[in-house]
């Protein structure tokens, strides 16, 4: 497989237009300056092809903010339920950063560790990931601290990496990737060895991924740290939101009397209330242990169970964070920590 | 070291606050963000510029700073306004929390409620003509368009509640967001949730709201939710004269009436 | 097709319009049934969210109603609330949604005319505005499509 084409980019609204003829949904990032965010598109001239990242990751393709999963009804001592059937329309997510591609391990190994999830598998199953390699970053971008990179192909079934403002070179990466290219095969012409290294962003390494993961461990008894490092954490849920590889959700019903929708929706371990036991006593009680969770949850406990970081570098929790929470500058900090 | 970064260092050495809650450089040339100076020595790293912008008040309520001792806070006027607020409320009190006022001059440390009371007498207050002015062309919209223009704000909504979070004035360990006993507010992000969250958030700060846009500020999406909250102070004041935190001896608006409230609404 | 029924749910406290409401009744005055009583124990009760839970359940229109100033059972539950209400009305207006489906009233145990008169009036008032159907609906009054609509959770 593995094979490099050149694509122009006046080709690209014919080939979103055998896209969306071929059944797909296709969804990519468009917005303002400041706020950019995935949404579905019909045409490239939507697209933004200049900006760093967008605000909101694209994991709501695969992972809705809120998906309703069954509904219920009683009727005198009856009660009805029906499974509300996980919905899976083919997609195309187009436009997603290295990072956001390499996103989909971690969610895929949360998601089906031990069983599979019935809701996040199919739609899994059923996207295809046009990728778009980074020709610029900012100083929050640390994909390459985690094992990632401007033009890393982990996730993409197939990476554009723009070469001028006029053609991309298209790596088709997998059988999916193949398919949609598949549906607008004239529009592709052989790349001839072209290569993409000049084209891509030079992001700077800030600390060594593997090293952290070492020593995450003994870090953990060390409270002053994460107390000083968490003092201006407001606890709220915008970095956990805004993450690609963040998976916590909560399952609730929203009900009258005699109706009802189990709904599961997205939730924060910086909330205060996320482990509050029923019995009032809650294990993560500080901010600071909440925040710890936050890191070490990424840091440690996703490579050693799940053999996958729970971080790409992506750096939206730190662009939006009101209170100027670096995590890269943070975790940095501890990789510097002699123990 | 300047005038600031002199007092805090005065302040700590005499032992009169263990902590400075105060705005130091941040991750970007152009952000600042919140440190807590506990040493002499490390007062110079607070700075105060037009960029600082966070209501600092915030942390007086942190359990973890808080525990770290007695605090002086930076305080811009709306941080001034927060903490009588707060005072009125219950949430501080006198002689606890030591202002360090900024903007306006003289960095003069604040160590009672009267002096922050007097302090604030002179300083000018109400919305800026811009302020002023975002909302007048919200309100002269249609009807159809209003609506319009909140489904599109709010459809960005993750309900996140970092506004909730940034707010001094939310304090509630428990907010009705998170009552599922009835339940109040729908959980989802989606329309009906975020709508009710967003009003519910503004009701409940009504006449409380001491318009330091921190909500806004914080709010990931950029949802202008500030013009929510400026909307019902700026009514709270014309209909009920509300100026929160001004003085701590006010009445809160909406736990006060007159017989003579306008009615014409009322049939 | 039928013409539109509106529903019109009414908050009332339990000590005057509730009991005026009651008088329309046993004085055989006959007014629209599209009407859902909810009765509370004083308008100071009636949270502003619950008119809001309305219109999330399905209302095309609301009415608000309790006992005229003065008379409040528990002396200033009213005045206390109309307050929250003249702040609420601002806040749904600048919001977009529409104050002619929402209106507040005094009526007394003994104003079972007055009673009538106004649920006629609003609910005429609606009924030419049509069904609330811009207003969200809560997630168990969706139907299985509304659910399963790919722009859900985004
Ligand atoms: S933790 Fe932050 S930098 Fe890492 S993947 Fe999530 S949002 Fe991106
Ligand atoms: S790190 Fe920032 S975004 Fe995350 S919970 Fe703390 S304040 Fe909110
Ligand atoms: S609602 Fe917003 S503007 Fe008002 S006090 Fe809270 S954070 Fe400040
Ligand atoms: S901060 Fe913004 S996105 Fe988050 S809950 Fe508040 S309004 Fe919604
Ligand atoms: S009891 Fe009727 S309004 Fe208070």
């Amino acid at each position: 497989m593995n094979e490099s084409k050149i694509i122009l980019k006046k080709s690209l609204g014919e080939w979103f237009n055998m896209m969306t003829a071929g059944g797909y949904r296709v969804v990519g990032p468009v917005g303002q300056d400041g706020q950019i965010d995935f949404e579905p598109v019909t045409s490239p001239d939507a697209v933004r092809f200049d900006h760093v990242q967008t605000n909101n990751s694209g994991k709501w393709v695969m992972f809705p903010r809120y998906e309703a999963m069954m509904r219920f009804r009683l009727s005198g001592k009856e009660v009805q339920a029906g499974e509300i059937p996980p919905q899976a329309p083919p997609t195309v997510l187009f436009g997603a950063h290295p990072c956001d591609a390499a996103s989909l391990a971690t969610l895929n190994a949360v998601f089906t560790w031990d069983s599979s999830d019935a809701y996040f598998e199919p739609k899994l199953a059923n996207t295809t990931i046009i990728g778009l390699s980074c020709t610029k970053g900012d100083s929050y971008c640390f994909c390459t601290s985690v094992g990632g990179g401007p033009g890393d192909t982990r996730g993409s079934d197939v990476l554009l990496t723009p070469l001028d403002g006029e053609k991309f070179l298209a790596e088709i990466l997998t059988e999916k990737g193949k398919s949609v290219v598949g549906l607008a095969p004239q529009l592709f012409s052989a790349a001839d060895g072209t290569s993409k290294e000049a084209a891509l962003a030079k992001i700077p390494a800030r600390f060594n991924h593997r090293d952290v993961t070492a020593k995450l461990p003994s870090l953990f008894p060390k409270e002053d740290v994460w107390k000083e490092q968490s003092l201006r954490c407001l606890g709220c849920g915008a970095c956990a939101y805004v993450c690609p590889t963040c998976s916590c959700f909560d399952i609730q019903d929203e009900r009258d009397r005699y109706t009802g929708v189990r709904i599961r929706c997205w939730d924060s371990c910086g909330f205060g209330l996320f482990t509050l036991h029923a019995s009032n006593h809650n294990p993560r009680h500080k901010q600071s242990e909440r925040w710890r969770q936050r890191v070490m949850h990424k840091f440690s406990y996703q490579p050693e169970r799940l053999n996958v970081l729970g971080c790409v570098g992506c750096g939206r929790c730190s662009r939006s964070c009101p209170v100027d929470m670096n995590l890269g500058e943070h975790v940095a900090a501890l990789a510097e920590i002699k123990v | 070291m300047n005038e600031l970064q002199q007092t805090a260092k005065d302040l700590l050495e005499k032992n009169a606050v263990a902590v400075v809650i105060g705005y130091g450089m941040g991750s970007e040339p152009s952000l600042r963000r919140a440190v807590f100076v506990r040493k002499p020595d490390q007062a110079p790293q607070l700075i105060f510029d037009e960029s600082c912008r966070q209501n600092l008040a915030f942390y007086v309520l942190k359990p973890e700073v808080k525990a770290l001792g007695k605090a002086a806070v930076v305080a811009r006027t709306p941080t001034l306004r927060t903490l009588l607020q707060l005072a009125t409320e219950n949430q501080i009190t006198d002689e606890s929390v030591v202002a360090l006022p900024v903007g306006n001059g003289s960095v003069q440390p604040l160590t009672n409620f009267a002096a922050i009371e007097q302090y604030l007498a002179n300083v000018p207050r109400g919305f800026t003509a811009q302020e002023q002015q975002e909302l007048a062309a919200i309100k002269s919209k249609t009807l159809a368009d209003r609506w319009a223009f909140w489904k599109s704000e709010l459809s960005r909504c993750i309900k996140c509640y970092a506004c909730r979070a940034a707010c001094p004035m939310c304090y509630c360990s428990k907010c009705i967001v998170e009552v599922n006993q009835p339940q109040w507010v729908p959980v989802p992000s989606d329309m009906l949730g975020n709508l009710e969250w967003n009003v519910i958030r503004a009701m409940h700060l009504a006449g409380r709201c001491i318009s330091c846009g921190s909500c806004a500020d914080a709010c990931p999406a950029h949802i202008r939710i500030d013009l929510l909250n400026q909307l019902l102070a700026t009514e709270a004041m014309q209909q009920f004269g509300a100026e929160p935190g001004l003085s701590v001896r006010k009445d809160y608006a909406l736990a006060t009436f007159k017989p003579t409230d306008k009615e014409e609404f009322i049939r | 097709m039928a013409e539109f029924e509106p529903k019109v749910v009414a908050f009332v406290c339990n000590w005057c319009t509730y009991a005026g409401a009651d008088l329309t009744g046993t004085s055989r005055m006959k007014y629209a049934t599209n009407v859902r009583m909810i009765r509370l124990p004083c308008t100071g009760r009636i949270d502003f969210m619950l008119l809001l839970q309305a219109f999330g359940h399905g209302a095309d229109g609301i009415i608000v109603s309790g006992c005229h100033p003065g008379d409040c059972h528990y002396s200033a539950g009213n005045f206390h609330a109309r307050r929250r209400w003249m702040l609420f009305r601002e806040l749904l207006d600048f919001a977009g949604i529409d104050l002619r489906r929402v209106h507040f009233s005094w009526v007394s145990a003994a104003e079972g005319a007055k009673w009538a008169e106004l649920v006629n009036d609003v609910v005429n008032q609606v009924r030419a505005l049509g069904p609330y159907d811009e207003f969200p609906k809560r997630l168990n009054r969706q139907s299985l499509e509304q659910l399963c609509s790919v722009e859900v959770g985004r």
